[in-house]
């Protein structure tokens, strides 16, 4: 139960895969011009973590390895990410079509985005129990929503800032993301895995 | 006469990957890499090698296969080709450069989900024919490439005081610059950079806004 907990807040705050994995700019920087949209996003890809994480969990162990074809990994991955989040995609647009509407955009999006393909591969990489990937794929996906929520409520703040024109825009941005990594420095020393 | 416009054309296709379209500092897509290899040249320039292969030869396959594949399945044809070289690239590289690799090998992997990749075989190589697809594809990777060596040169030279490993300034480094938050400092200074440039010579209007 501790080595869970400790996974968490390793997950998010330590290693977030932002400011220290530097994984998911595009969309980082993509979505946080509107604090709405980051919240669509952050929910949709903290649930998309956490259930192809468990997904490739049962078919990393259950069949590549048994086969020997964890050399596949990358393939098998993406195909995997990628028909969950088409299924998903088809079934909320039956079930709950006003969920859809909210959220169904960022579904498209996501199909290849590195962030979601990260939490398998890492997962398979240190050889995680079923748990414990379920449990990264969740550390990672509220790190990730707390990386978004943070930059949203500063670049709308940002809007009415007087910057020098060469940095409006990504520039800007970049410097800030910068500041925000610095802070996320003095997380190191919280736990030691 | 034909041949020779065809020449120039090619030059051309490769100076837009460098220039024009740089796909960091221009385009701004893929900026994972941007910030995540570079603390060292070498990671910088072994990730450029990694995507400057992967792009042409994704480039390749796709002009050559454009007229099998149906549009309406060109998607996941293209991404399961650009996942076939990505492994090809990972195995290699883990084999000849493992050192390198043992720090990189994520961000290695995780080229299939770049998406400037898919995006040059979108929108050039399954409309173009093969050579003209080769070159845009080699132009591409060769600003990719650029751009992670002048980030990277910057950031081991500041950071470290030395370049692939070999010390080459003796003072106390300003060890900010290999941490986390100075590749972020780095790449939006240079892209301002880029900007000024563009806008103060060129008469341009900036960069364009960038996002996915």
């Amino acid at each position: 139960m501790e080595r869970l907990f400790e996974l968490v807040v390793a997950a998010s705050l330590i290693n977030n895969f932002v400011f220290t994995r530097y994984l998911g700019l595009c969309i980082f920087f993509g979505v946080t011009k509107k604090m709405d949209t980051s919240i669509g996003m952050s929910m949709t890809f903290t649930s998309v973590m956490v259930i192809s994480a468990a997904l490739s969990w049962v078919v990393y162990n259950t069949i590549m390895v048994p086969l020997h074809l964890q050399f596949l990994e990358i393939m098998v991955f993406i195909g995997i990410v990628a028909g969950f989040v088409q299924a998903a995609d088809t079934i909320m647009r039956k079930v709950s079509p006003g969920l859809y509407y909210k959220l169904g955009i960022y579904l498209a999006l996501i199909v290849t985005n590195c962030i979601i393909l990260a939490v398998p591969l890492i997962n398979a990489g240190e050889g995680y129990t079923f748990l414990e990937s379920l449990v990264f794929g969740l550390g990672s996906g509220l790190g990730f929503s707390l990386a978004l929520i943070i930059m949203a409520s500063i670049r709308e703040k940002l809007e009415l800032a007087d910057v020098p024109k060469p940095f409006k825009g990504l520039p800007i941005s970049f410097i800030l993301t910068g500041l925000i990594a610095l802070a996320f420095i003095g997380f190191s020393g919280l736990i030691t895995l | 006469m034909s041949a020779h416009a065809e020449k120039i054309s090619y030059g051309g296709l490769i100076k837009n990957g460098i220039f024009g379209e740089n796909p960091i500092f221009r385009v701004a897509l893929s900026l994972c890499p941007a910030v995540a290899v570079t603390s060292t040249v070498r990671g910088g320039v072994l990730m450029g090698v990694g995507v400057l292969f992967v792009q042409t030869m994704v480039n390749l396959t796709v002009s050559i296969f454009r007229k099998f594949i149906h549009p309406r399945v060109r998607i996941p044809a293209y991404i399961l080709i650009i996942a076939t070289w990505v492994t090809v690239t990972d195995l290699s590289l883990n084999a000849f450069a493992h050192d390198a690799y043992k720090m990189i090998g994520l961000y290695i992997k995780l080229i299939v989900a770049f998406a400037i990749i898919l995006s040059r075989a979108e929108l050039f190589a399954s409309k173009n024919k093969v050579v003209p697809s080769f070159f845009d594809g080699l132009g591409m990777g060769i600003g990719f490439l650029l751009a992670l060596t002048v980030i990277s040169f910057f950031r081991e030279l500041v950071g470290k005081g030395s370049l692939f490993g070999h010390a080459i300034v003796s003072t106390k480094p300003v060890l900010i610059f290999i941490m986390p938050a100075g590749g972020f400092f780095v790449v939006g200074l240079l892209m301002g950079l880029f900007n000024w440039i563009d806008i103060k010579f060129f008469g341009g209007g900036g960069a364009s806004g960038g996002g996915h």
